[in-house]
């Protein structure tokens, strides 16, 4: 698949920042602001940012729907931080509405304000590679319980921070915030390769 | 700790947090409640203050930072990060913002300064700041001092938005012309910005700053929003432009849209329609000097 395309949730967050690392992956990062323009994408990124304001936009542009149905049609979905707790099936502190398509339940902002935030050294396996990687955990939230059928691909002291079901992968922390592109080269691949959803 | 040329800058983790607000409009608060319709409206983020500019500007009298407790209840009534204004140089009302857990310190020319010639040193702080500018030196020169995010000024309390016009222009624009200098060209311009020459060097590979710029100061429609947001800012501060309009909630949600539909004319048109009235304004060339709130600071 040579011209893949992969879109951006641009509602809010560093959807900018996402598009930069795709691009340097080599496909085509494509800004999605109206559900019409997920039909020209084969995977969605959903950014950090922050998961009161894009729920909102979120659910005034009835994404709900859209989303949903582009994981029925197998096409992968990446969350980070804020996009997790989107993507996430029970979410707490407050509870609030999720789109359900991962089965694990998130924390938000659990290891409190900014002045909490932190950086860490990690490991990612990565199609059964352990890979190194940067993380940065900002206002972050916590993955409080893992499904059966999740696969946890990264910890940080043992708890989940990156997991995958299916065709959806999802990290507490920022990829996009460094240099390294080995996390959205995997989501690349999921793109290229989808699976149909578990 | 992050660095350009061997220059120290803002925490990358605290660049990541304006990254984060990108798109988004952070809007000014007085209280809890307001907090609260901010939030249900779709702020990114709330910036508590005393008084909002427009009441500065009418009431007079030295503008401080807002009262601990105000804060606190702000805080506690939101998930979205909560932002406090400090004056110019006065880092103790820092250090107690930063003991509050606010997630971003102001160090606004909104409120009346502290310190005629110093700003705050933001690198002794383990929460972020937000300066604001008016032309890219200045910009550069909070950059060095530690800002994580910076915003142009603009006059605030104005609810006119021909000043961040100028300011982002401005910015935008010196930017632009750096990435024409040729190298020995850069020292010369250092010393006319009165910036640093690595950040400097920096910006004219980059063609951008290496800390988000957002637009501060005088919106109060959607279309201002988005007027700034395609002259480049990366998201709005909307101070008055809120709560001294007819409808605060419809406005809020409107210019939130407006922020992240910012080059689509057709739901501009549709999220103006039937928003009340908005802030009456100010014409700022009527202004005296001595009423700007955009000299203060350098």
């Amino acid at each position: 698949m040579n011209e893949m395309r992969v879109g951006v949730l641009a509602l809010q967050g560093d959807f900018g920042l996402h598009a930069k690392a795709l691009e340097k992956c080599g496909v085509e990062a494509a800004e999605v602001r109206k559900p019409v323009e997920l039909d020209a994408v084969e995977g969605l990124v959903i950014p950090g940012g922050e998961s009161t304001t894009l729920l909102k936009l979120i659910e005034a542009w009835d994404f709900v729907p859209a989303i949903e149905k582009f994981h029925r049609a197998g096409k992968p979905l990446f969350g980070t931080c804020a996009g997790l707790i989107i993507l996430a099936r029970e979410v707490e502190s407050p509870r609030q509405f999720s789109l359900g398509l991962i089965d694990v339940a998130v924390e938000r902002n659990a290891y409190g304000r900014q002045r909490e935030s932190f950086e860490a050294p990690g490991v990612a396996r990565l199609d059964g590679v352990d890979t190194r990687i940067e993380m940065f955990f900002i206002r972050a939230p916590r993955i409080r319980r893992v499904g059966p059928t999740v696969q946890v691909l990264a910890e940080h002291r043992g708890e989940p921070v990156m997991a995958r079901q299916g065709s959806v992968l999802v990290a507490t922390f920022h990829p996009e915030l460094t240099d390294s592109t080995a996390i959205h080269r995997y989501f690349c691949g999921m793109v290229g390769h989808p699976r149909v959803a578990a | 700790m992050s660095d350009l040329n061997g220059l120290r800058i803002a925490d990358k983790k605290h660049i990541g947090l304006a990254e984060m607000l990108k798109g988004g409009v952070i809007m000014d608060v007085t209280n809890a409640e307001q907090a609260k319709i901010a939030e249900d409206a779709g702020a990114a983020a709330v910036m508590a203050l005393e008084r909002v500019p427009s009441d500065i500007r009418r009431d007079g009298g030295v503008a401080r930072m807002s009262p601990v407790k105000k804060i606190k209840e702000i805080q506690k009534a939101v998930t979205i990060p909560v932002m406090a204004k400090a004056r110019i140089g006065h880092f103790v009302e820092a250090q107690i913002l930063e003991a509050l857990g606010v997630d971003y310190i102001d160090e606004s020319e909104v409120l009346t300064p502290a310190d005629e010639h110093f700003h705050i040193d933001k690198f002794a702080f383990r929460i972020p700041f937000v300066c604001g500018c008016r032309d890219l030196g200045e910009a550069l020169r909070r950059i060095g001092e530690g800002a994580a995010m910076i915003r142009t000024k603009g006059e605030a309390g104005s609810g006119n938005i021909v000043e961040a016009v100028r300011h982002m222009r401005a910015v935008v624009s010196g930017i632009r012309r750096l990435t024409t200098l040729s190298p020995e060209e850069l020292m010369t311009e250092a010393k006319n910005l009165g910036a640093p020459y690595e950040l400097l060097r920096w910006v004219a590979k980059a063609g951008k700053l290496p800390v988000p710029n957002f637009s501060a100061g005088g919106i109060a429609t959607p279309a201002d929003a988005a007027l700034m947001m395609q002259l480049g800012a990366e998201a709005v501060f909307v101070g008055s432009g809120i709560f001294k309009s007819s409808d605060p909630a419809k406005r809020a949600k409107a210019i939130v849209q407006a922020t992240t539909h910012f080059k689509d004319p057709d739901v501009l048109a549709r999220v103006s329609e039937e928003l009340g009235d908005a802030m009456v304004g100010i014409e700022t060339s009527k202004l005296a000097e001595k009423d700007l709130l955009q000299t203060r600071g350098w």
